[in-house]
């Protein structure tokens, strides 16, 4: 049980440190697309929810669980959508290699 | 019994490709030419989580789950598909959605678990469904007051920081108080309804340019709650995408804070918008020069550079077409165009890009506020659309006025400066802009749109003559 929490917060360490660098390097041209795509990738919780709404251990946890899944589905799906929509969206001026 | 094992690891293994892939998507992201790619990739990642987590063999019934992904989808694609102009709040809205269910999925976990839970995990779950909670109310009214269905200006009343803090260290208390007795689940709830009550407070003192700040504090907060969560689950998946989440949050936060020259306490607690509504009743009315859109027509067409400067007003009056036009006719003129960015023009990071690419304007035209700034002594014309204090040099002169050290846009040093506005109302700080008092800025009163449409106008009538 400890070592597995342990082991769970190096897991959560060395993921903030490379979300640091991955992140710094993004172009302030791209944060509003940035944040609208890590939004998307946070709805991965619906795997959680999913597990809970799916194990049926209690009424108020399929409950919970169910309205967990869609918010996180909105989420995910809406996400995804609108970060490609921006990204199509941004055009160079310079011709693109073919 | 080896087929439920095999699955279980093949389930590990996917998860493992998942976060792979979460990562290689922010990093794809950095760059315009490969960002589409991360959204691939982050698409893939999800899938392949889902499918995954779809295989265990503790679900029991997929009725419900079946239910709620298709009803999550018919809500999410209609968020997927608002107008560029509509980004913010939908932003927002989807902080609100990411926290909800991580403090369902909080409260779940612990009815299920409680009274045998431990203290460190009980620590984990206190974390999640607080965060979770508070920024869920946080992150609506932020939704509420991007929609302008309830008031952008803060609302301060006395002893507001007082109340507000005294909430937090109240379910703060209680969240103690679970760790060593987890079994006292009378008080569970507390730790709900008062975080929820938290976030609607903690919003209701913040104006709307301070939004591009709350919304990345908020983003950090979701993706804090999400880690937490993770930490609950034992999910390494959730931990990971959760700190990601959790630092992009925080580093545009810092950026945004940056920007504006202010500390997070400051915009979360400082009472911002008071200060200087007192200094900006002693001025009195100064004269300006003004021009009509013939005469800065003729200005424009006549100059080789022009720096356009964009703000929340150009938003507002959804003028982003119109400039379009005008770069269009300047372009063609031989007039080199260029667009210059503040970090915190509009109402969210990156808001402004995301406008102008909208309207086809090419992104490598879209400067950031430290590589144009060396450029204004060489401009010809600055042309001003409605921002404000991003361009006010009390900033970089004024050691009193209440902006002094935020970084600004160095459109004073331009040799000509226009700046289209619909009157002489200070901008969202109220303070007094010294750049409209100049002998070389020229004020252009109007609606952005429409006079950004008659500038147009001119320009092509001009061609053509």
């Amino acid at each position: 049980m400890t070592t597995d929490l342990i082991t769970s917060l190096y897991v959560f360490m060395l993921a903030a440190f490379i979300g640091f660098e991955v992140i710094r390097r993004v172009s302030p041209l791209l944060h509003t697309p940035l944040m609208s795509l890590t939004n998307a990738l946070d709805a991965i919780a619906v795997v959680g929810a999913i597990i809970l709404a799916g194990e049926h251990k209690s009424r108020l946890s399929t409950v919970l669980g169910t309205i967990a899944i869609v918010a996180a589905t909105s989420n995910l799906v809406g996400g995804f959508m609108i970060t490609d929509r921006m990204l199509k969206m941004f055009k160079s001026s310079k011709p693109t290699k073919p | 019994m080896t087929t439920p094992r095999v699955t279980d690891q093949a389930i590990q293994v996917i998860y493992l490709v998942s976060t792979a892939l979460f990562i290689l998507s922010p990093k794809w992201l950095s760059a315009p030419a490969t960002a589409r790619r991360g959204v691939w990739a982050g698409e893939l990642g999800m899938l392949l989580a889902i499918g995954a987590t779809l295989l265990y063999r503790g679900i029991v019934d997929y009725t419900w789950v079946a239910i709620a992904l298709v009803l999550g989808t018919i809500i999410g694609v209609p968020l997927g598909r608002v107008p560029m102009t509509a980004v913010p709040q939908r932003t927002a809205l989807s902080h609100a959605f990411g926290a909800l269910c991580v403090a369902l999925v909080g409260t779940a976990e612990y009815y299920l678990r409680a009274p045998g839970v431990s203290k460190f995990m009980m620590a984990v779950l206190s974390m999640e469904v607080i965060l979770g909670s508070l920024t869920f109310t946080g992150s609506l009214m932020a939704a509420g007051k991007l929609q302008e269905t309830l008031p952008q200006r803060p609302i301060t009343y006395r002893g507001q920081n007082l109340v507000n803090m005294s909430l937090l260290a109240i379910s703060v208390g209680v969240a103690v108080y679970l760790v060593l007795h987890p079994e006292r689940a009378i008080l569970f709830p507390l730790m709900i309804v008062i975080p929820l009550l938290f976030g609607v407070l903690m919003i209701i003192p913040i104006g709307g340019a301070d939004m591009p700040t709350v919304i990345s504090l908020l983003n950090s907060y979701a993706g804090l709650s999400a880690a937490a969560m993770g930490f609950v689950l034992d999910s390494k998946l959730l931990i990971i995408a959760g700190a990601l989440d959790g630092s992009s949050g925080f580093i545009l936060s810092v950026i945004m804070s940056k920007a504006m020259n202010r500390s997070f306490t400051n915009v979360l607690f400082g009472a911002f918008g008071q200060v200087q509504a007192a200094s900006a009743a002693a001025k009195e009315a100064r004269p300006v020069h003004t021009a009509t859109a013939e005469e800065a027509a003729a200005i424009l067409g006549a100059a080789n550079t022009v720096v356009i400067v964009p703000g929340y007003g150009m938003a507002v009056a959804q003028a982003q077409h119109k400039v379009r036009e005008l770069y269009d006719a300047l372009t063609k003129r031989g007039v080199d165009v260029k667009f210059a960015i503040h970090p915190v023009a509009g109402r969210m990071p990156g808001h402004m890009n995301v406008l102008l690419a909208e309207a086809n304007i090419p992104y490598d035209k879209l400067v950031e506020m430290d590589e144009i700034n060396s450029e204004f002594p060489q401009t010809d014309v600055a042309l001003v659309i409605g921002a404000n204090d991003v361009t006010n040099p009390a900033a970089r002169n004024d050691p009193a006025s209440p902006i002094y050290g935020m970084p600004i846009l160095d459109v004073d040093k331009a040799r000509t400066v226009m700046v289209i506005k619909r009157g002489m109302s200070p901008g969202f700080a109220g303070i007094d802009n010294e750049l409209y008092y100049l002998d070389k800025t020229l004020m252009l009163f109007g609606d952005a749109k429409t006079f950004v449409g008659d500038l147009m106008r001119q320009l092509a009538g001009e061609g053509r003559g």
